[in-house]
């Protein structure tokens, strides 16, 4: 195993991650060579359309990408200090839940309809604690209560089928969070809920990561979203992160023209408009990507060079860069800091 | 769940009201009984002695009432053939079939739950194909020939097993086999179909996310929601078997109902026939009973709902 230098404080560190689908057609490049880390009680944002490979990201962290067509085929995934590439299945049990663990979109779907949810609680526990019943029952209990469910004593009995979706969200969170991991995955956790109990579900995560500084990665399409929830973005775009820094940074100097299209894309309460603002097009198809930037097809602001070489990663700030040829020296086309956020009506 | 237990009761003994109208309805509809047993031969007062003698010559429904009295207290007539109460004849005959049944079914659960399951998890393996091709095979051999090629192999060709008769345990592989057999193919192709779509749910994903063994998810997590469908199944192939036992113990001589309704019907011994029916039938209304109750047990949805 490689010695890898990472700073006391990073819990997570990824580098050049590589997750191809092999279908039988072609190769989907579903995550082609993203890298970034996590800090101990940071939350780090991950942005991106729908498809561009921000859920593959999530399971390629605890190596439960689909088998057998899916596969991790390049880079390492350093957590707690040792690449977790190289353990053995046996060993990523031991990682899965106890050091990483994640919370899935809805909870509709990801309790188990045939088990009380005591049961399926106590299961996760049963892991890392072998005790007697009664001591399983009271962590059980304690770890519904840490998740605001109330009378958690008597919820342990119920069904999947007779618990609201906050609820349930509440449940699922409750058992991601069971063996206390250092690091947890949300996948868009609450675009499944009502809006009134997303805000709730938000705030419940940010309490537990004050108390118990987890350290957060949070996958969503909603730039509203980020902005409550992360101290750091990375915004993905078929397969890759294009730009990534710190909250403040990437709202008041988004500096790729993707990163720009985003935010704008979020209606502002201030401003009317007749027309909400999209970017016109399509992602490419992650088993056809272009040669070259592969938002280039769909960028204002593209020249010849754009469609040629993938563009090298520039710095902007502390912990600030972005993939984009706008922001060479030698760049001729449109300059970049003209673009202006497009408001009111447009055209 | 009592009041669900009390229901499908009830919804039960609609369904065996039915059944024994039919029955009845079947039997007088053949044609009349009387011209089966005696011959052109017999004077009219003989005929009319009888009719009058069974209740023949009563309206319908009058009979229809008498042969329900009759059923309730137990009383199933007597058998033309054997001269004898077909009652005693019946629950002499009915453990062996009931044995050989349960075999059947035995056989049937123990190789294709765990090849449906197995099927599943390794999908388009060189396992999957085989135990696609195992299935194929009985499902397309009836029942009869499955049973003489056992025969011919095992009996005749190896002498591990004797060809018929009822004794031990020897005696029951092969018909237990050939009656199970045919229904194997249909329970494991739908243990492995709902398998599949139970193994790409989100509740799996996140118990992977748990960290639980593969063995713990795929036999805890997941067989049981995918049972639901097979288990619907289940009721229906105890019909296939006791209609399959009705050939097998033919086959096999297996000294059980099906043979005794065969005889039964050869010699046109229609009181007989019409009890063995109604038991086929009643025997299935109960076991679509159990099946729901069991149902309610596995998925709770059903119980609360």
């Amino acid at each position: 195993m490689t010695a890898v230098q990472t700073a006391t404080d990073t819990i997570l560190e990824v580098n050049d991650l590589k997750t191809y689908i092999f279908t039988r057609a072609a190769v989907v490049k579903a995550v082609d060579g993203i890298s970034f880390n996590l800090r101990k009680g940071e939350t780090l944002g991950i942005v991106g359309e729908s498809g561009c490979g921000k859920t593959m990201t999530a399971l390629s962290l605890l190596r439960l990408v689909p088998k057998p067509a899916g596969r991790i085929v390049e880079g390492e995934i350093v957590l707690n200090g040792d690449d977790i590439l190289q353990k053995s299945e046996d060993e990523m049990r031991d990682v899965r839940g106890r050091r990483i663990s994640m919370i899935l979109q809805d909870p509709q779907t990801s309790l188990n309809p045939v088990f009380t949810i005591g049961n399926q609680l106590r299961e996760a526990l049963g892991i890392a604690h072998k005790e007697n019943k009664s001591s399983m029952l009271s962590r059980a209990v304690d770890a519904l209560r840490k998740v605001n469910v109330a009378a958690p004593e008597r919820r342990l009995d119920d069904y999947p089928h007779q618990m609201s979706g906050g609820m349930k969200q509440r449940v699922v969170g409750a058992i991601a969070m069971s063996c206390e991991p250092g690091v947890i995955i949300a996948d868009e956790p609450t675009t499944a809920l009502d809006v009134t109990i997303q805000l709730q579900y938000l705030r419940l995560l940010k309490e537990i990561q004050a108390e118990t500084g987890l350290a957060i990665i949070f996958i969503t399409h909603d730039f509203g979203v980020v902005a409550r929830m992360c101290d750091r973005v990375a915004v993905m775009y078929a397969g890759r992160i294009i730009e990534q820094g710190d909250v403040r940074d990437i709202f008041s100097r988004p500096a790729h023209p993707y990163t720009q299209a985003l935010i704008n894309s979020v209606p502002k309460l201030e401003q009317s408009v007749d027309r909400l603002y999209s970017i016109d097009g399509q992602p490419p198809l992650l088993s056809n990507l272009p040669e070259g930037c592969r938002f280039a097809p769909r960028c204002p602001y593209v020249a010849d060079k754009c469609y040629e070489t993938y563009p090298t990663t520039y710095h902007l700030a502390e912990g600030h860069h972005a993939d984009c040829w706008a922001l060479d020296a030698d760049w001729d086309g449109t300059p970049i800091e003209e673009f202006i956020p497009p408001t009111g009506s447009a055209g | 769940m009592q009041r669900f237990i009390i229901l499908r009761l009830l919804q039960g003994l609609l369904a065996v009201f039915a059944i024994s109208l039919i029955v009845f309805s079947l039997s007088r509809v053949a044609g009349d009984p009387l011209a089966a047993i005696l011959d052109d031969e017999s004077g009219k007062e003989q005929i009319e002695l009888l009719r009058a003698q069974w209740g023949l010559d009563e309206p319908l429904h009058v009979q229809y009432f008498t042969y329900m009295r009759r059923l309730l207290t137990g009383d199933l007539g007597t058998s033309f053939k054997w001269d004898r109460p077909v009652a005693e004849l019946i629950l002499e005959r009915l453990p062996a079939t009931l044995q050989l049944s349960a075999f059947a079914l035995l056989v049937t659960g123990v190789i294709a739950f765990p090849v449906g399951v197995i099927s599943a998890v390794k999908k388009d393996s060189w396992f999957d194909t085989g135990g696609k091709m195992f299935a194929i095979l009985g499902q397309s051999a009836p029942t009869f020939a499955v049973g003489l090629i056992l025969m011919w192999i095992f009996a005749v060709q190896l002498g591990w097993l004797p060809t018929s008769g009822k004794g031990g345990v020897k005696h029951m592989l092969m018909p237990g086999f050939a009656l199970g057999y045919y229904n194997v193919a249909a329970i494991m192709r739908l243990t492995r179909s709902s398998m599949l779509d139970v193994l790409d749910t989100e509740y799996v994903k996140l118990a992977r996310i748990k960290g639980i063994p593969e063995w713990r998810i795929v036999w805890k997590h997941c067989f049981r929601n995918a049972l639901i469908g097979p288990l619907t199944y289940f009721s229906l192939i105890f019909a296939i078997v006791i209609t399959g036992s009705v050939v097998i113990e033919t086959v096999f001589a297996w000294p059980g109902l099906g043979l005794m309704v065969i005889e039964a019907i050869n010699s046109k011994d229609h009181i007989t026939v019409q009890a063995v029916v109604m038991l086929f039938a009643l025997l299935y209304v109960a076991v679509n009973i159990v099946t729901d109750i069991t149902y309610a047990y596995v998925d709770p949805r059903i119980r609360y709902g």
